[in-house]
């Protein structure tokens, strides 16, 4: 029993954490969101490291690890907030990866884990993926039906109307397609895989907020002392910890079930997305309560985090969504289970 | 990482799990006596087969056992529904105790009846005007002819008329700042001057018990890590033997669990989609409670110390717990208020979860000044 990063896991989390802090400070995420772009340069700096293929197979040009390692990378990334196309192509890799058939890997797999051709996918309901992250900029995109099956469809091929939504530092699309082939296998187990990367992702997002609220509640000072002080304030801050670490240690989890005990993965991914949804939220509206009236301004940080927390909670799989399928696999069946 | 346990940890679970196969002394039997006495003999054979004292070190008849062991056999004695140990307090916070802060003349008198269940241990700390500030109590200590005079209230005192010894904290300097003037005393509870009185409470029945005590007599060689250091020696043991609760608490709690699930069915309520989110969010809580808590173990075996996941799961046991059996209530409905159930029973001693042990209130304030380092209220 050992339920902490390897040595070698712990120095990927090193030189990620680094390098976004040296390329993503406060100012540069606040220049991007505001343009509504990417940063290209930082992109191609992170794929010549070979962070979006660290999961995807050597014979497809990837590093050939694991999802605990894409996990500590997603993290670090929404700790960040970096605006990337990150995830979006992370999500598409993984469910080529494991759903895709052996042409569609040899495909798509090499310019997803180069970063030069990517991909992302999207949940299709009502003959429509209402919310796509990067569909507009994507070589590629997964159209996920339900767990049993998906197409795969060129971008060029797919009608994708860009939105404009309330999280700036990712950008959105409509997508719908008629076209495109059809997904070798059922993505269920690749969209388990998927949730677990997402709710990586918050865990960075709440870690950081709870990092703000605190420094906040330390220094700013009301009624001749540190607000952090009252216990209204220091309960609060108390409760993100505490959501932030079950966030992370159900994440944690799901990816060493997508690793080691897949057996598991449903039951813990959505555990992990559920609780990372919530948690996301919770702890970013918490930190800006605490934050008090500059919290509200376009002016500080804090609403980018707020925006990306609910975006992540949204996407893939509500918290809801996911709680009902926790339901089903622990003795409330009902209908055959189904990746949210 | 790897969340499977090791060959030697394996062997551990499967050693205790088919030992406590063959040997769970089966349903506790009712009444106060015959359960006490029921749960002494099953310390008896758990102490024979090396599992009392699992944490203290094998020279004091202990097991040695490292952290991750303990708490398998926490999961293990929970899932199995054995019985707790007669002497819990002097398991866990007694014994540890004279191990860390006694003399070796109290480590050769103390220890061994401790593990056999033939002293029984109580514990004299919150008293009626000091609960979660404790360093206020006012129980005094006098020094008179080489012997210690006591007078003094104590509450919440589990087990006090089944117990010989009682760890005593009481003020022995007036005029020191509070957390100083305090001593750890080993107190016999047989003695006429102090009178032991059940205090029932809103389940109806009485676990705990009021001490009153009017010049008891201590005699000095039962002082433990010296006069004037008890604040130190107490401090030390409620941060001690915790490590193992956690782990233990979620195996608890994953079995009440499976059985809210079986009523949510019998009840023909496992459809319902409210009933659905919440037994369902309830399954995910109580796995982060686990996933915290192993956590916690390995930040304590790398590091010497508990990260901040470590300061968690009795918070969130709490909160758990409470919202567990306030659904069982709400699935049964106007049936819940009769008192023929163990979810009855149940619901109302989850009140005190979120108090006994540490108030949510005060480990929120541990944890946010001690974990997230923000300014002290005080």
């Amino acid at each position: 029993m050992n339920f902490d990063f390897s040595d070698d896991q712990q120095a990927i989390k090193r030189t990620a954490k680094d390098l976004l802090a040296a390329r993503f400070n406060a100012e540069r995420v606040r220049e991007l969101a505001e343009g509504e772009r990417y940063d290209d340069e930082a992109w191609k700096e992170i794929c010549e490291l070979g962070w979006p293929g660290i999961f995807i197979g050597e014979e497809h040009g990837g590093q050939g690890l694991g999802a605990v390692e894409l996990i500590i990378l997603l993290e670090e990334l929404g700790y960040s907030l970096a605006p990337l196309p990150f995830l979006s192509n992370a999500a598409a890799g993984l469910v080529l990866q494991h759903a895709g058939s052996d042409e569609q890997r040899e495909r798509w797999l090499p310019g997803i884990a180069s970063g030069e051709a990517r991909g992302t996918v999207g949940v299709v309901k009502n003959g429509e993926a209402a919310l796509v992250p990067d569909a507009d900029s994507a070589d590629v995109i997964v159209l996920v039906e339900d767990g049993e099956s998906g197409s795969v469809v060129e971008a060029s091929g797919a009608e994708v109307d860009a939105l404009e939504t309330i999280d700036a530092t990712r950008r959105y699309a409509r997508v719908r397609s008629s076209g495109g082939e059809p997904l070798g296998g059922a993505p269920r187990e690749a969209m388990d895989r998927v949730a677990t990367a997402v709710a990586a992702e918050l865990v960075g997002v709440a870690q950081r907020t709870m990092e703000m609220a605190v420094d906040y509640a330390r220094e700013r000072q009301q009624f001749g002392r540190a607000i952090g002080s009252y216990q209204a304030v220091s309960h609060q801050c108390a409760q993100m910890l505490l959501e932030t670490e079950g966030a992370r240690s159900t994440a944690y989890w799901a990816a060493w079930c997508a690793d080691s005990e897949p057996e598991t993965l449903p039951r813990a991914a959505s555990m992990a997305k559920a609780y990372a949804s919530d948690a996301g939220w919770s702890v970013t509206a918490a930190a800006l309560q605490v934050h008090g009236g500059i919290g509200f301004t376009w002016e500080h940080d804090l609403h980018f985090f707020l925006k990306r927390a609910k975006a992540d909670g949204q996407l893939y799989g509500t918290a809801r969504d996911h709680r009902e399928r926790v339901a089903s696999l622990s003795g409330l069946e009902r209908e055959p289970v189904a990746a949210p | 990482m790897d969340l499977t346990l090791s060959p030697s940890e394996q062997e551990f679970r499967d050693e205790l799990r088919s030992w406590l196969d063959e040997n769970h002394p089966g349903e506790e039997p009712k009444g106060d006596n015959e359960a006490f006495e029921f749960r002494r003999g099953w310390q008896k054979k758990l102490h024979g087969q090396g599992y009392a004292g699992l944490s203290w070190p094998k020279e004091y008849g202990g097991r040695g056992a490292t952290l991750i062991e303990q708490a398998i056999f926490g999961e293990e004695m929970s899932r199995a529904k054995a019985p707790s140990a007669a002497n819990v307090l002097g398991l866990v916070m007694g014994g540890p105790v004279v191990i860390a802060h006694g003399s070796e003349e109290q480590k050769k008198r103390y220890l061994e009846p401790i593990l056999s269940a033939d002293e029984i241990w109580c514990q004299g700390f919150s008293e009626p005007d000091s609960g979660s500030d404790l360093a206020s109590l006012k129980t005094r200590a006098v020094k008179s002819n080489g012997e210690w005079v006591v007078t003094g209230q104590k509450v919440w005192t589990t087990y006090a008329h089944e117990a010989k010894w009682c760890m005593l904290v009481a003020r022995t300097d007036q005029d020191a700042p509070k957390h100083q003037g305090l001593t750890y005393f080993l107190m016999d509870m047989d003695q006429d001057a102090v009178q032991v009185r059940p205090l029932r409470q809103i389940t109806g029945e009485a676990e705990f018990n009021e001490l009153f005590i009017e010049e008891a007599r201590i005699p000095d060689e039962n002082v433990v890590g010296g006069v004037g250091n008890g604040w130190a020696v107490a401090i030390t043991t409620l941060m001690h033997e915790r490590a193992g609760l956690g782990a233990a608490s979620a195996a608890g709690v994953k079995i009440a669990l499976g059985q809210l699930v079986e009523l949510a069915r019998e009840r023909g309520v496992a459809d319902d989609p409210v009933i659905r989110q919440r037994i369902a969010q309830l399954e995910i809580e109580a796995e982060a409670l686990r996933l915290n808590a192993w956590r916690g173990l390995t930040q304590i075996m790398k590091n010497g110390v508990p990260g901040p996941e470590g300061s968690l799961p009795k918070l969130q046991w709490a909160a758990v717990n409470q919202s567990l059996t306030e659904l069982a209530m709400d699935i049964r409905g106007e049936e819940g208020l009769v008192k023929d159930s163990e979810w009855t029973y149940r619901f109302l001693r989850a009140r005190a979860n979120t108090i006994e042990g540490g108030t949510t209130e005060i480990l929120r304030n541990i944890v946010a000044e001690r974990v997230l380092g923000l300014p002290k209220l005080r």
